[in-house]
């Protein structure tokens, strides 16, 4: 499949995660867009990653040319897991405190 | 024998005894410093000048005061014939007025007399550079030195805003002269590589027309300032702010003299430019004209005497244009003595009069004051130039000397010494003669002055009436001992068909004599009536206006000079300078309160300017080369 395809969908991935975290208030919603952004940049790398080592294996068999990413892609996906471990206590929390999701809502601390 | 440095050393320890200790010092010592000081200059220059016939010359460099790699100027002192003279001149009768001063000054707080006479030891300090500099740069030192303590001491009573103003005009009227100095120094400098007066006379002949006219055009224009000419001339009337000893000293005696020696001094440069040297008589003749008509509508008895300084300045620089340089130096001699005693006199009768200078207030002092009356009338006689005095010999000698460079002139000449006679005698008769106008109180008040002053009058009387006989024409069966003195010091004298010469004395002895007599009793009828006011319509308010010279000077140049710099101040400086910087503080401000508004507060505005700006960075930096490449790699 060709690498475009790949590029597309994580672009219009990420663009919708910015456009979420830009125009939502409710701030479970937010915190899905982030993930969104970070698995769009996640299905990038990997693609990308794809297509060095297959482009590499035509002349090497046993390289490792363009496998590295796919490493950082569980890095990120660990920081990501304990990241939402965080943010969903702080939405817990923030719950239980003032009875509401909004993210406008908490912005009080700034006076 | 080189002892021509400590002559002005005298004079500079007691500047610095007076001046650093005048709170610790009594009126007594101090006086006794200032005038002892120059006291010692005079026998030393005594002593200079009995030996100056045997050696001419005498050349002393004490140090090198600047050294570059194109030339070397050094301090140095050069003592001849010429300068002896005026040596004698400056520290004798500088000696006296010290003396008088110390009389004249006595009601000043001590701090205030010992700064008196540290200005006035400075003065006579500079005045001896003035005249002993081997060089142009030495020259200027003293010539600047006494610009200095001439402000200084027309501003000595700092207390009056006037003062200061004539003070201030007199350093800037000086200072427009001395930039042409200046700019006549560096120009020799330039064409010759020395301000030695021996080698840049020796270099005369590399020099072009234009360079020597230049040069001696630019050494004239600071004659002028220092020496009180046209256009410059306006200061001296005002430096009579200072007091009357001052005025006798420097604004008549020496310091206004220094045009005449420097011209004196650079005679072989002076006479090859014709040019210059008919500059030099036309405005001579043209300020002892011009200054001799003011005088005569005066009030004020210094200001009479301050024009009639102006007025003889003009005469010695008409000997100086004419070429009779040794008459010019003549003149100055018998000019410091006649109108020093004059100054001192009128100082004196200033002094009876408890402070009065309005001539028109006095009269019939002659009873009162003997001793200054007599002394006053020696100097009024010999500034008219009565037969025989001093006046009479050296003017006579100008106007032979003009006679034969161009007979017109010689007529004005003789125009404006009538003239001199004219307001010297109505000074004279309103002082002296008729009967007293003054208030009641004063007429008690008036008293003869103490020895200290009379002395000096005496003295200087003696020589007013004398001096001028070592000069005394042949067809009187004298001698010009003069000339033959300074011709030592390689300064030409004019040669007179004595025939003619003769002729020509005794006509003017006759003529001197025959005016003298009508203008006496014209005068005597005309200012010892009652009912003087001395207030003047007509043609003589302007010259009671001085031809309101003083007004015009201030349309032409103060006014516009005025206009300029309010113009600045108030739009380039308000509108320009302030706007700019004023503009940067504003615009600051006001950026910064329309930027403050992208500072909401929510968190969602920001991650949309982040993103937003992100794209514009990639769009501008990226744009051409890195993503274009890049995703020309990848499609």
């Amino acid at each position: 499949m060709p690498i475009q395809y790949y590029i597309f969908l994580a672009a219009i991935l990420f663009s919708i995660g910015v456009i979420g975290v830009l125009i939502r208030r409710n701030a479970i919603i937010v915190f899905m867009c982030i993930e969104l952004m970070l698995n769009a940049v996640n299905l990038l790398m990997v693609a990308f990653s794809k297509m060095h080592y297959a482009a590499a294996l035509t002349d090497d068999a046993k390289t490792a040319v363009g496998t590295d990413a796919q490493l950082f892609v569980f890095f990120i996906m660990v920081v990501a897991a304990a990241e939402v471990s965080v943010g969903l206590a702080i939405i817990v929390m923030m719950y239980r405190n003032v009875h509401s999701v909004d993210i406008n809502f908490l912005n009080r601390l700034k006076n | 024998m080189n002892i021509a440095y400590l002559i002005p050393l005298f004079p500079l320890l007691g500047f610095l005894l007076n001046g650093l200790f005048r709170n610790q010092l009594s009126k007594g010592m101090s006086g006794i410093i200032g005038s002892g000081a120059v006291l010692i200059s005079f026998i030393l220059s005594i002593i200079i000048f009995i030996h100056i016939k045997d050696t001419s010359t005498v050349v002393e460099p004490l140090f090198t005061f600047l050294h570059t790699t194109a030339f070397d100027i050094d301090f140095v002192f050069k003592t001849d014939a010429l300068n002896a003279l005026f040596l004698l001149n400056i520290t004798g009768i500088g000696f006296l007025i010290h003396l008088y001063s110390t009389s004249y000054m006595h009601e000043e707080a001590a701090p205030h007399f010992a700064r008196y006479f540290a200005y006035l030891n400075l003065f006579v300090f500079s005045m001896l550079l003035l005249v002993m500099g081997g060089n142009f740069v030495v020259m200027f030192m003293g010539w600047e030195g006494v610009g200095l303590c001439s402000y200084l001491l027309i501003g000595y009573w700092f207390h009056n805003d006037n003062y200061n103003y004539a003070a201030r005009k007199a350093f800037v009227m000086n200072r427009i002269g001395d930039l042409g100095f200046l700019l006549a120094i560096f120009w020799m400098l330039q064409k010759t590589g020395s301000t030695d007066y021996d080698t840049v006379f020796a270099h005369l002949k590399d020099l072009s027309t234009t360079d020597i006219t230049g040069i001696t055009m630019l050494l004239f224009v600071g004659a002028m300032g220092k020496s009180a000419q046209i256009p410059l001339y306006t200061w001296l009337p005002d430096a009579m702010a200072g007091p009357t000893p001052v005025s006798a000293l420097i604004h008549a005696a020496t310091m206004v003299t220094a045009g005449v020696y420097m011209i004196a001094r650079s005679h072989a440069l002076f006479s090859m430019s014709e040019i210059t040297m008919n500059v030099i008589a036309v405005v001579g003749l043209a300020t002892a004209v011009l200054s001799a008509t003011i005088a005569l509508y005066q009030n004020d008895i210094k200001k009479v005497l301050a024009y009639s300084t102006v007025s003889q300045l003009g005469f010695m620089f008409l000997a100086l244009g004419v070429g009779a340089y040794t008459t010019g130096v003549f003149h100055v001699m018998t000019h410091a003595f006649f109108k020093a005693l004059l100054f001192l006199g009128a100082g004196s009768v200033i002094h009876a009069m408890g402070g009065e200078q309005d001539i028109m207030k006095m009269g019939g002092l002659r009873k009162k004051i003997p001793i200054t009356y007599f002394t006053f009338l020696a100097g009024v006689l010999a500034i008219a130039g009565f037969p025989f005095t001093s006046g009479f010999i050296s003017k006579d000698e100008i106007l032979l000397a003009v006679y034969e460079h161009s007979p017109l002139m010689f007529w004005i000449a003789s125009a404006t010494a009538v003239l001199t006679v004219i307001y010297m005698f109505r000074l004279l008769v309103l002082v002296f003669f008729g009967n007293f106008r003054g208030a009641h109180e004063q007429a008690h008040h008036v008293h003869e002055s103490p020895t200290p002053m009379t002395l000096p009058l005496i003295v200087l009387a003696l020589l007013s009436i004398f001096g001028g006989l070592i000069q005394l024409p042949h067809a009187f069966g004298g001698h010009d001992y003069l000339n033959e003195f300074l011709s030592s010091a390689g300064i030409p004298a004019i040669k007179h068909d004595s025939v003619s010469a003769t002729t020509k004395e005794y006509y003017l002895l006759i003529g001197t004599s025959i005016g003298l007599a009508l203008v006496w009793f014209m005068i005597v009828k005309a200012f010892t009536k009652d009912g003087i006011s001395g207030v003047y319509t007509g043609f003589k308010k302007v010259l009671a206006e001085k031809w309101y010279i003083d007004e015009l000077y201030d349309l032409i140049f103060a006014k516009p000079i005025l206009a300029i710099g309010t113009f600045f101040k108030n739009i380039i400086e308000k509108s320009g300078i302030d706007g700019i910087v004023n503009g940067i503080g504003s615009l600051v401000q006001y950026t910064s309160r329309k930027l403050r508004l992208l500072q909401s507060g929510k968190t969602g505005s920001y991650i949309l300017m982040m993103v937003v700006s992100l794209c514009i960075l990639f769009m501008l930096f990226w744009n051409q080369t890195i993503i274009v490449s890049f995703f020309n790699k990848i499609f």
